[in-house]
């Protein structure tokens, strides 16, 4: 097996990715508004940010898989990426956000009307073109349903182009489900969700189990001409992976989204570094094939 | 190419040095060059001859650095010391941007610092190309970094040929010295009765013909020449370069990550004083209101554990494994984000580890043990 990190295929789909996310002063965050927001379950918020100076934005234009540097002033700042795009979303830049650390915990207690800085967009996106005329399986674990979502939207937006869909989705307990009150519009827009518990409750009438097996029983899809989207718990992404080639996907059309410690978010600080990949500039979306061999690798 | 072989070169001499320090502090910039401190030497702001270390040298080794006094009065017959230039290009501590509170919006403006127009004097060789691998790393790339491109620019090169290698350099195996080749304004060959001077620029040039420089003859080229040869022939440290990127990575198991991480201490002083070493970290610095809140960036260093922490953990919670992406990235994976090594040869890593790892032994065993091979990449 040749190497597919030096692929130059595949770094040239992901470089131009990246160059699309080349703002000229990437270091310098802009002002949003938070306009709405919306408790999802306990711990985790989807905000509806808009620019405070329209013209300052002008050149703003991000793509499904990327991420924004939150800039909460006196806590710091986080890679949050964004789960619904400004161009589908009533221009506002949507970001679902779990409170975890000084940053997260601190933007949980911002209300409507309050202030906050934005750098980006950064990072690769996930490849719609490469979903074209075959069948999609996005497949997301917990809160890795959020970079996601700009992906279903704009899957379902041209759904006549591709093949069959299908969600695979697997949350902790029936009350930790994020975007739940959409999966009935995804339906019915030509996406079948399945989603799946770890811890049920007395009335839950779905699955119960981790996500990989979901993938091992699912019906209804081609695998050799399918193209996978992975979102998730590393540990949630490895099995999903091993699951989708053993039902016969190819390794080639399966992509992850990855989380690394980001700072500067263009590749200069270090932090997210994984093997030879910066995961901020390269990433997060990745062809799987491209990190597998790094991901193999415990605590690199 | 060895020193001197430009058509074009100046013989400066010693009483007359002063004039070149004077007619580049005329031009606007300011000195920094070697001087005395703390017992070593250490790269400091300086205006006068008197200011630099005459008749001192460094004697280096595997944790240790000390000062040794010479018998005569040259003024850069050393190695290098704690110091590289990166502190000057790419300083230690920054502000970034400034958020400001007003009528309960935050307002962001970027902190705007006139660029400091440095004169770098006694460069070497290895050093210039660290500078050219920050180039890559920090000005090259899709995103470039503002502060280091502004201070790079400004910035005036004044090399020294380098006359007394250290135990520690291994310039010869990175391909990066000891004789400059190239990016500075000028480059100096210290004799013991003045300088022999390379012109590398039309900034050089001008600096040059503003100060009174004899023609240089035969002789004091071929004693510079034969300086920057026996340099060469001083440095008996080597690093096997052939094949080590894909070595280092197809051996990520390898026993000797563990090895060496009984003896290190992850206390980061060889990411400190490497000149390529680029990490940084940000933090915000609020005013005692809260009202105004600075974000600072600052050094930082993979062997900090902290540097990988997400999620409430750490990536790499080790010293096996911080040690292991410290080497793998300088001396592997550099060359597939930035198409060079990330080491120059310095050896500083080497001088200035508290336990003395040696960064070319390291290179040399991992691979070469028996590892253990159910646990190896399947990879390529």
């Amino acid at each position: 097996m040749t190497d597919p990190s030096h692929d130059p295929a595949v770094a040239s789909e992901q470089g131009a990715d990246a160059a699309r996310g080349a703002a000229r002063r990437w270091w310098l965050p802009r002002t949003v508004v938070i306009r709405r927001v919306h408790h999802d379950f306990p711990g985790v918020t989807t905000y509806a940010m808009q620019p405070l100076d329209a013209d300052d934005w002008a050149d703003y234009r991000a793509e499904a898989g990327q991420f924004n540097m939150l800039h909460l002033p006196g806590a710091g700042e986080a890679a949050i990426s964004l789960s619904e795009l400004p161009q589908l979303g009533d221009g506002f830049l949507w970001h679902t956000i779990r409170a975890a650390g000084n940053v997260t915990r601190g933007i949980a207690g911002l209300r409507v009307g309050d202030t906050l800085g934005v750098r980006g967009p950064f990072g690769s996106s996930w490849p719609l073109h490469a979903c074209r005329q075959r069948d999609v399986l996005i497949v997301a674990g917990g809160i890795g349903l959020a970079p996601l979502r700009p992906a279903i939207s704009l899957l379902l937006h041209e759904r006549q182009r591709f093949g069959a869909m299908h969600l695979l989705y697997g949350a902790r307990s029936p009350d930790s489900l994020l975007y739940a009150s959409q999966f009935e519009q995804w339906e019915e827009r030509g996406m079948a969700v399945h989603v799946t518990v770890d811890r049920s409750r007395p009335g839950w009438r779905g699955h119960v189990g981790v996500v990989p097996l979901l993938l091992e029983r699912l019906r209804g899809f081609a695998p050799d001409n399918t193209v996978v989207f992975c979102c998730g718990p590393e540990v949630m992404m490895r099995y999903t992976i091993k699951a989708a080639l053993g039902r016969g996907i190819p390794i080639s059309r399966i992509w992850v989204s990855l989380e690394r410690n980001m700072q500067c978010a263009v590749g200069l600080c270090g932090h997210c570094q994984l093997g030879p990949e910066f995961v901020c500039k390269d990433g997060p979306v990745f062809r799987y094939d491209r990190v597998a061999r790094w991901l193999g690798i415990e605590a690199l | 190419m060895t020193s001197a072989a430009r058509g074009a070169g100046r013989f400066l001499a010693k009483p007359s040095f002063q004039t070149l320090l004077d007619a580049i502090a005329a031009e606007g910039y300011e000195l920094v060059g070697p001087t005395i401190a703390e017992g070593a030497i250490v790269y400091d702001r300086i205006r006068r001859v008197q200011d630099l270390p005459a008749g001192w040298t460094d004697v280096q080794e595997a944790g240790q650095y000390r000062l040794k006094r010479r018998d005569d009065e040259m003024l850069f017959s050393y190695a290098v010391g704690p110091h590289s230039w990166k502190r000057f290009l790419y300083p230690a501590s920054l502000t970034v941007y400034r958020a400001e509170q007003r009528d309960g919006t935050w307002h962001y403006t970027q902190t705007e610092t006139p660029t400091p127009r440095y004169a770098f004097i006694g460069v070497r060789a290895c050093e210039l190309a660290a500078i050219a691998v920050q180039d890559r790393t920090l000005r090259d790339g899709l995103y470039a970094d503002p502060h280091y491109v502004a201070r790079r620019e400004a910035a005036l090169f004044v090399a020294v040929q380098c006359a007394e290698p250290a135990a520690t350099c291994f310039c010869t195996s990175m391909n990066t010295g000891p004789a400059c080749r190239g990016g500075y304004d000028l480059a100096l060959t210290e004799l013991p009765d003045g300088f022999v001077i390379e012109i590398g620029s039309d900034r050089g040039q001008q600096l040059v013909d503003s100060i009174d420089t004899e023609p240089l003859d035969a002789q004091r080229l071929d004693q510079a020449r034969s300086i920057s040869d026996d340099a060469a022939k001083k440095i008996k440290r080597r690093l096997d370069t052939e094949q080590l990127r894909e070595r280092l990575l197809d051996n990520l198991e390898d026993s000797y990550w563990s090895d060496v991480a009984q003896r290190c201490l992850s206390c980061a002083n060889c990411t400190l004083v490497c000149p390529t070493c680029f990490c940084v970290s940000l933090a915000d610095v609020p005013d005692l209101r809260g009202q105004t809140v600075e974000r600072h960036r600052t050094w930082d260093s993979c062997f900090n554990p902290d540097f990988s922490y997400m999620n409430g953990g750490l990536v790499r919670d080790d010293t096996r494994s911080r040690y292991r992406q410290w080497l793998t990235h300088k001396l592997a994976t550099w060359h597939d984000q930035f198409g060079v090594s990330g080491c120059v040869g310095c050896g500083r890593c080497i001088a200035w580890c508290p336990v003395g790892i040696d960064l070319t032994q390291a290179a040399a065993a991992i691979g070469h043990q028996p590892a253990s091979k159910d646990t190896q990449p399947s990879g390529d």
